[in-house]
């Protein structure tokens, strides 16, 4: 699964202008125009909308089995998850994760 | 990182000392995050140049995460740019939250803090400019530059070292598992109130569901109902509190 040198090259700076501009928005242009209340209520939960729904697929159907359902693969992202849960530590989870991972692979 | 100000002042200097100071935890996140992306994009089949390039025009950890995975599944250039983009719309709040204190310095000083204003610096100067409204515009601006040094620079040298490493890495060790659980572990933190585990909930929910609509057109799909969920959720929460004289 490599990455298509022309697809790089056309979205790096791309979403390099765009992430900027997202950035420089209020601060650089719109100074202290209030924003209205629904938009930035939607804007609270934009990753949380997206990141969950990015991964959902590859935990079920991981293309590196060819989309079988991994039994190791399934519990790193449980585990994962739940240790994200408790702790609230980012690398405490990817950790957690990759531990189970590795130890499932190497006992299965 | 040179002083925003012409002829900088101690209190200039010292709010600059302790922006840094104030950012220094994120370092325990950012470097790990950096080499994660380093390895995998590495994985990925990028050169150093590109990891460079890719994390220096981007800086976003979470929105580089994404396009990187679209660009492996071959996704169309707008779904990637539209996905990626709206991981980092989050970005708005923060460009929102910030002009208050930072608006009225000079153009140039805000067109370079733009491009540093990620999750760190915005969390480090947002607690200070709250907890000290007094402070000058120029303390604030150097807070603010103060607070980008630790995690700016160790951001691009981790990376690089990510990329290093994973060049070194054999590409047979299971690192396709890494994003998604870079991805759980960015988003189980972010559960931390109803609405936003509605949000999360649904996002996968429809996202499963939708997994057989053509390039990658149900992620979209996904974001969108997952978004209206929870911001849904939160004015019904909101709605229920007033009634009971909350």
């Amino acid at each position: 699964m490599g990455v298509d040198p022309t697809l790089f090259w056309t979205i790096v700076p791309l979403l390099g202008i765009g992430t900027y501009l997202i950035r420089f928005s209020f601060l650089g242009m719109l100074g202290n125009r209030p924003l209205p209340l629904p938009l930035l209520r939607a804007l609270r939960y934009t990753a949380v909308g997206i990141l969950p729904g990015l991964v959902a697929p590859a935990v079920l159907w991981p293309p590196a089995t060819g989309g079988e359902l991994d039994a190791p693969r399934l519990a790193a992202a449980c585990v994962t998850l739940a240790v994200g849960i408790a702790t609230k530590s980012v690398i405490g989870a990817i950790l957690a994760g990759g531990t189970t991972l590795y130890l499932m692979l190497w006992l299965v | 990182m040179p002083a925003p100000t012409p002829a900088p002042s101690p209190s200039t200097r010292l709010a600059f000392w302790r922006g840094a100071l104030a950012s220094a935890p994120f370092v325990i996140v950012v470097g790990p995050f950096a080499l994660l992306f380093g390895v995998v994009a590495t994985e990925a089949g990028l050169d150093l140049l590109q990891v460079f390039l890719f994390s220096a025009s981007i800086f976003a950890g979470a929105s580089q995460f994404a396009a990187l995975q679209l660009m492996q599944d071959q996704a169309p250039v707008l779904i990637i740019l539209a996905t990626s983009l709206a991981v980092n719309l989050r970005m708005v709040m923060y460009s929102v939250a910030m002009a208050p204190h930072l608006g009225a310095a000079p153009l140039g000083t805000r067109m370079l803090m733009a491009y540093f204003l990620v999750d760190q610096s915005f969390a480090a100067s947002q607690t200070e400019f709250e907890r000290h409204p007094d402070l000058s515009m120029p303390e604030k601006v150097a807070f603010f530059f103060g607070s980008v040094v630790p995690v700016a620079s160790l951001w691009f040298v981790a990376s690089m070292l990510g990329a290093v490493l994973g060049a070194a890495i054999p590409p047979s060790y299971a690192l396709d598992f890494a994003v998604p659980i870079t991805f759980l572990a960015i988003s189980a933190p972010m559960l931390r109130s109803v609405p936003h585990v509605v949000a999360a909930f649904t996002s996968i929910v429809v996202a499963l569901l939708c997994a057989g609509l053509p390039y990658g057109t149900g992620l979209m799909v996904a974001a969108v109902v997952a978004m209206s969920a929870g911001a849904g959720t939160e004015v019904l929460l909101e709605r229920r509190g007033q009634r009971h004289g909350r």
